[in-house]
């Protein structure tokens, strides 16, 4: 996938767990979801919910434990789309 | 020193008006808020009417965020939420800043249980080994505290944020725990309140118990008739109701309306001793609650005007007349005025005390005495202990100064509580 379509999507699933729009319409690689984007800590399961229904895949509580900002979340999916794909 | 206690704000969701206005015009009016409920009939309750806020969700959108709505499935809360923030708001009381909490406001809002729907589904969830698709809402919802701790963060209180829970006594006992808080200074207001969930789940264990009527399913308006000789068990009901409690210094000094002034009250229990079990009340014990609370603000029983009772529906409305009788010791043409909410909103349990606070001080505050619907034919033995007059059975416009509201729970729990209507211009204090 793109990098900037990956990063669209994940803009738009993480978008009603932040107020601070301005830094959303930045958002880019180097984003972190708590510091930047200042998403309650508790919701950060819930954004990983809704990664693994968009693209279809499981992500396990390591990766989850990773999963803070923008490009660790990149690399995850990315990782876990390419183990689908060998499946 | 100990402070004077006045209600400043009110907030209510009922099964007969989801807010204060409508609210206040069906306790007039003596308009049902009872339904027949499709989702009960399919599930085969014997008892197939129910009394359920309606709540749309334009309404929703003003009180909670777009997030918050997101997997909200706690009619308990909603209800809760609501009730709580048309008090404040009622109060002229501002949302904290959001640096500082505000630490002389509280909040005691109690419930029975909180979010039986959403602890269903999450519990079908785990079941079916989906434990990680929980999300992070389930326990926010689902403990009791949910509804205090959802309000204190909406409004930002940083004075003692809890649920208090004793059945059906919930509502009047949160009442009185935020008034001794006030009076005792270690709070300058405080939000009291409670709640209690809609549906199925909740209502279930009273279905089975047979402690709901089952003889008016075609006839839902007609089916809760407090201190009638058809009584035939409670209907289920479910909302909230909200006060806000403030020093009577402090509310004058902001130059607050002043509903109601609380005189003081009492929270006993009857020890499931004597006639009291975990269902039925020990007489003696609901007598001393009544006799305390009238000790403890200072009233002498000739001085009530008003009765507010518990007065559910069910073959033990004789019981509490007689109770009140013998507490007071007054009886036929002397017995006070008396009336009960729940033939219009059913029996809506842990909310139950707190939705008729709300009744009780709009007709001290307001000069009415709301009619008793459903009580056409008044039960013979509790005519013969009081006057059918004092039971009025039309909206009475009427000024009175003192009235006297009471709960009782399972669990023999009791809780009594005295109101007194407030004169403006009264500037003393203590």
């Amino acid at each position: 996938m793109e990098k900037e379509a990956l990063i669209s999507a994940i803009k738009e699933i993480v978008s009603p767990y932040t107020e601070d729009k301005t830094t959303l319409e930045n958002i880019s690689e180097e984003t972190d979801f708590i510091t930047d984007l200042k998403v309650n800590s508790a919701n950060l399961v819930d954004i990983v919910l809704d990664i693994e229904e968009k693209f279809g895949i499981e992500i396990d509580n390591d990766s989850m434990a990773k999963m803070l900002n923008v490009k660790a979340a990149m690399e995850i999916i990315e990782a876990k789309l390419a183990e689908n794909d060998r499946k | 020193m100990t402070n004077r206690v006045v209600i400043t704000g009110l907030g209510v969701v009922s099964p007969n008006g989801a807010d204060l206005g409508q609210f206040r015009h069906a306790l007039k009016n003596g308009l049902s808020g009872i339904r027949h409920d499709p989702q009960l009939e399919q599930l085969l309750f014997s008892c197939q009417i129910a009394g359920k806020p309606v709540i749309d969700e334009a309404r929703l959108s003003q009180y909670f965020t777009e997030l918050e709505i997101r997997n909200l499935d706690s009619t308990g809360i909603v209800y809760g939420v609501i009730a709580g923030m048309d008090a404040w708001k009622d109060a002229g009381l501002e949302i904290a800043d959001s640096e500082v909490p505000d630490w002389e406001s509280g909040t005691v809002f109690g419930t029975g249980t909180s979010g039986i729907d959403k602890f269903r589904s999450a519990i079908y969830k785990l079941d079916n080994l989906e434990i990680r698709k929980l999300g992070s809402t389930v326990v926010a919802q689902t403990m009791a505290s949910g509804v205090s701790a959802l309000l204190a963060g909406k409004i930002g209180l940083g004075n003692q944020v809890t649920t208090n829970s004793s059945a059906c006594a919930t509502g009047t006992e949160s009442v009185l725990m935020a008034y001794e808080r006030i009076k005792n200074g270690q709070a300058t207001i405080m939000l009291a309140g409670s709640t209690s969930d809609s549906g199925p789940y909740i209502w279930g264990g009273f279905d089975a118990m047979k402690v709901c009527t089952y003889k008016h399913n075609g006839n839902p308006e007609k089916g809760s008739r407090p201190m009638s000789e058809t009584a035939s068990g409670f209907v289920p009901g479910s909302g909230a109701g909200a006060l806000v409690l403030e020093s009577l210094e402090h509310a004058l000094s902001r130059g607050a309306k002043i509903y109601a002034e609380i005189l003081g009250g009492n929270v006993n229990a009857g020890g499931q001793r004597g006639t009291g079990t975990m269902t039925a009340p020990n007489a003696q014990a609901v007598q001393r609650c009544i006799v305390s609370a009238l000790a403890a603000s200072g009233v002498n029983p000739t001085e009530i005007e008003v009765i507010n009772g518990h007065l559910t529906a069910t073959s033990k409305d004789t019981l509490e007349i007689e109770n009140w009788v013998k507490a007071l010791g007054r009886s036929g043409k002397d017995f006070p005025y008396i009336n009960s909410v729940k033939g219009m909103t059913g029996h809506c349990i842990s909310a139950s005390g707190s939705i008729e606070c709300v009744a009780s001080v709009l007709q001290i505050s307001e000069g009415f005495i709301f009619p008793n619907i459903n009580c056409e034919d008044l039960h013979p033995e509790i005519e013969k202990l009081v006057d059918p007059l004092q039971i009025p059975r039309v909206c009475l416009e009427r000024e009175f100064d003192i009235l006297i509201k009471a709960s009782f729970g399972f669990g023999d729990v009791n809780a009594c509580l005295l109101l007194k209507r407030y004169h403006h211009g009264e500037r003393s204090i203590n």
